[in-house]
C-alpha cells in the first residue's frame, strides 16, 4: 500500500471528485464564522436564493471588530455595531450557532473552537481568517478562506481547492529555558521567510513538538500562514486527546474512546514522502523578535539587525526607525500587547502573569492584556491571575482580537514601539504608523516591567 | 457575483516595484466594516496613498497622473497576509483587472479568481523589465491573453507565457463561478456525506 502523510490522509478522505486539470471538490467538517468576513457571503446567498447547506456545521462568533472594554454597552462605533449586528440577524435567519458577545462561550474564533470541543483530530476546518491553521494543532485539515469561498462552504459544504504540495518541519531536542513555541515559529519563519512556505501544507513533527502543550502547538500552528504555508498540523497524541476530553462538544464516554481508537491512526507513515524537508535543532532556538515589517524578519532578542541592500529591506528598517547593525536589547517600547488568536490562551496569560508576579509595570509602558475568549477571561479569574496583574498595575480586559489588526479601538499610536504577543508586524497592521515587534509573552512580559526590550532569561533567573 | 469576463486584455499598466505587498497594506482592517462588496477601491493602498489627515501623498504611484490602466504590476510575493477577499473587492473596484507579479501568495490568488480579477505570474526578469520600461514610458501597453495564457509588451514584445489551472481559465473565460459549480454536484455531494461521517 502507498505510504501516506498525515495531510494527505485527512484531505483524500475528504474528496468529493476531483476536477480534471482542476482543483479539488473537498468537503468542509466545521465552519466557523465571524463578523467581518461572512455579511457578503449570506447577502451572496440571498442573491442566488440559496439556503444554507449545513447549518449545524457552521459555528459563529463576534470577536474582530468588539471592543475589549464595556463589552456590556452598545458598541460605539456605528460600522462596528452594525456588522456586529449584521452577523447575529444572518446566525438567526440561518439558524446557526452564534456565540456571540456576552455570550459566556465567546472568543476569537480560533480560541473557542478548539476550548468548545468543536476541533477534532481528522477534520477538515474552515474559517474566513488565514490564521485557521490554528486547528491543525490537533491533526486537522484547517486553513483560511475568502468570502466567496465562505458562501461555497454555506452553500454546498464544499471547497474547490488545488491540493498543496507537502513539507514536514521537525524541531528535535528540548527547548531551553526561556524559550517558548512562538519563538519556534519565528525562529522557522526567519529561517525560510516569509513566502518560503507558498503553496505547502506543514507537518510539525519531532521531540521539541511532542513536548509542547495543545496551547504552544496552536501557536506554532497559528503562525504556518506567516511563511505562506496555507496551513500546519501535528499528528494527535495523548496530549490532544487529554485536552478535548470532557469539553463541551466533545464526544462522550464510550463515543469518546471509539473516537480516540480512530484519531490515534492519524500519523504520517513511516517512509511517506515529503515535497519538502527541513529539521531544526531545539537548542538553537532563543527568544526572537522582529525588527522589520514581515514576520520572516527576526532575531534573536539578544542579537542585531542584519544588513541587507535591497530597497524592500532599506524601506521596512525605516518604516521601524532602526539601523542595521543596530542592537535591540534595552531600546525603550511605548506598549506591550498580550493577546491574540496566537498567545492569547491560559498558558499565555499564565506565563505573562508569573514573570510580572512582584513586579511593577513600567511607567512608559500602556500594556493590553486581552484574554483570548470569556471562558480564559473565566480561567484567568479563578486562577487569580486577575489579582497578580493587578497588583503589578496591569488590567484584564475583555476578549476579542484587540489591537492584533486594531480593527476596533485598541489602536498603537502612530511612530510607538509595540511588543506585540500577535502574528503580523506589518506596516499599520496595529494601526496606522504603529511599528510592531512580534515576540513571546515572556518577552512581552520582561518588556512590560523593564519599559524596555529585554531577554526573558535574564529576568526567569532573578 | 457576476464579474466582466477576461479573455484578451489590452491596457497601460501601473507599477509598484514594492516586494511581500501584504493585504493589510491593499486594504487596512479599519476599512473592512462594510457589509457589502463594493466601494472598497477608494480605500486601495489607503495609507501608502493619503497621509493621516487624508490628503494624496504625491509620490504614491496611483497618485501620478502619468500612469494608469486596468494592469497592476506587483513586486514578489504579492498579496500575503491577512485571507481578507476585501483585497481583491479593492483592487477590482479601484479598476484592476489584472494584476501581474513574480509571486503570488495563496489565499489572495484564489481571492482573485473568484473576483474577475485575473492574477498572472511571471518570471522575476520580466518583470524587472516590466518596471524598467514603464519608467521609460509610462504609456507604453500591455497585452494579457487569457486564452492564449501569454503576456507581451506591445509593440514588439517580449512575450511570455503564464500558468493557470483550465478550470479556473474556463471561469473566467465564460463568467462563470466555483459555486454554480458546485450547486450542480449536490447530488454527489449528498453521496458523500452518507459514507463520511464527520
Amino acid at each position: 500500500m502507498q505510504k501516506k502523510t498525515l495531510f494527505d490522509k485527512i484531505w483524500d478522505a475528504h474528496v468529493v471528485t476531483r476536477v480534471k486539470n482542476g482543483p479539488d471538490v473537498l468537503y468542509i467538517d466545521r465552519h466557523l464564522i465571524h463578523e467581518v468576513t461572512s455579511p457578503q457571503a449570506f447577502s451572496g446567498l440571498e442573491r442566488r436564493g440559496i439556503p444554507v447547506f449545513r447549518p449545524e456545521k457552521t459555528v459563529a462568533t463576534a470577536d474582530h471588530n468588539v471592543p475589549t472594554v464595556n463589552q456590556h454597552l452598545p458598541i460605539r462605533e456605528e460600522m462596528s455595531r452594525l456588522q456586529v449586528n449584521k452577523l447575529t440577524e444572518n446566525c438567526l435567519h440561518h439558524g446557526i450557532t452564534l456565540y456571540g458577545l456576552n455570550h459566556p462561550s465567546q472568543g476569537i474564533v480560533h480560541v473557542i473552537g478548539p476550548e468548545l470541543g468543536i476541533t477534532q483530530p481528522g477534520m477538515t476546518i474552515v474559517c474566513g481568517d488565514s490564521h485557521t491553521s490554528t486547528h491543525g494543532a490537533f491533526g486537522t485539515v484547517a486553513f483560511g478562506i475568502g468570502t466567496s469561498e465562505v458562501e461555497m462552504v454555506l452553500a454546498t459544504q464544499c471547497v474547490m481547492q488545488p491540493k498543496p504540495k507537502k513539507m514536514r518541519i521537525s524541531v528535535e531536542g528540548s527547548l531551553r529555558e526561556g524559550v517558548t513555541a512562538k519563538d519556534i515559529i519565528l525562529y522557522i519563519i526567519t529561517g525560510i521567510s516569509a513566502s518560503g512556505g507558498t503553496g505547502y501544507f506543514i507537518e510539525y513533527a519531532g521531540s521539541a513538538i511532542e513536548e509542547l502543550s495543545m496551547e504552544g502547538r496552536m501557536t506554532l500552528c497559528n503562525m504556518s500562514i506567516e511563511m505562506g504555508a496555507r496551513g500546519g498540523l501535528i499528528a494527535p497524541d495523548d496530549t490532544t486527546f487529554d485536552y478535548i476530553k470532557g469539553r463541551e462538544f466533545a464526544p462522550k464516554e464510550a463515543d469518546f474512546e471509539k473516537a480516540v481508537d480512530r484519531w490515534r491512526q492519524l500519523k504520517t507513515d513511516p517512509g511517506a514522502v515529503f515535497d519538502e524537508e527541513l529539521v531544526v535543532k531545539a537548542e538553537d532556538i532563543e527568544p526572537m523578535l522582529t525588527y522589520g515589517t514581515n514576520p520572516g524578519m527576526g532575531i534573536p532578542v539578544n542579537g542585531t539587525i542584519p544588513d541587507d541592500p535591497s530597497a524592500g529591506f532599506r524601506k521596512s528598517l525605516d518604516y521601524m526607525g532602526f539601523q542595521p547593525g543596530e542592537k535591540l536589547e534595552g531600546k525603550p517600547v511605548d506598549y506591550v500587547f498580550l493577546g491574540s488568536c496566537t498567545n492569547g490562551r491560559i498558558e499565555d496569560l499564565r506565563a505573562f502573569s508569573a514573570m510580572v508576579k512582584g513586579k511593577k509595570k513600567a511607567g512608559n509602558i500602556t500594556a493590553w492584556i486581552v484574554p483570548g475568549s470569556k471562558q480564559v477571561e473565566k480561567q484567568a479569574i479563578e486562577e487569580g491571575l486577575d489579582k497578580i496583574l493587578e497588583e503589578s498595575g496591569f488590567e484584564l480586559r475583555q476578549p476579542g482580537c484587540s489591537a492584533c489588526l486594531a480593527m476596533n479601538e485598541d489602536k498603537i499610536p502612530a511612530g510607538k514601539y509595540s511588543i506585540s504577543t500577535s502574528n503580523r508586524n506589518f506596516e499599520g497592521r496595529q494601526g496606522p504608523g504603529a511599528r510592531t515587534l512580534l515576540a513571546s509573552p515572556l518577552t512581552a512580559a520582561a518588556a512590560a516591567i523593564t519599559g524596555k526590550i529585554s531577554d526573558p532569561r535574564k529576568l526567569l533567573k532573578n | 457575483m457576476p464579474k466582466e469576463k477576461i479573455t484578451v486584455l489590452r491596457s497601460r499598466y501601473i507599477p509598484l516595484p514594492v516586494e511581500n505587498v501584504d493585504t493589510d497594506q491593499i486594504i487596512p482592517a479599519r476599512f473592512l466594516k462594510a457589509t457589502t462588496r463594493e466601494g472598497f477601491g477608494d480605500n486601495l493602498f489607503r495609507d501608502w496613498r493619503y497621509d493621516a489627515r487624508g490628503k494624496p501623498i504625491p509620490g504614491f504611484i496611483l497618485n501620478q497622473d502619468r500612469y494608469e490602466g486596468k494592469i497592476l504590476a506587483a513586486g514578489k510575493n504579492f498579496g500575503s497576509g491577512s485571507s481578507r477577499e476585501h483585497a481583491a473587492w479593492a483592487l477590482y473596484d479601484f479598476g484592476f483587472r489584472v494584476v501581474i507579479s513574480s509571486f503570488f501568495a495563496d489565499i489572495f490568488k484564489n481571492n482573485a479568481l473568484n473576483n474577475g480579477l485575473l492574477p498572472v505570474q511571471v518570471s522575476d526578469g520580466f518583470l524587472a523589465l516590466l518596471f524598467k520600461r514603464a519608467e521609460e514610458n509610462p504609456e507604453i501597453l500591455l497585452e494579457v491573453n487569457l486564452p492564449e495564457q501569454s503576456v507581451s509588451i506591445l509593440p514588439d514584445g517580449p512575450e511570455e507565457s503564464f500558468g493557470i489551472n483550465s478550470y479556473k481559465k474556463e471561469c473566467l473565460i465564460k463568467g462563470y463561478d466555483d459555486i454554480d459549480y458546485l450547486l450542480n454536484l449536490k447530488d454527489q455531494i449528498e453521496a458523500f456525506e452518507e459514507q463520511h461521517k464527520g
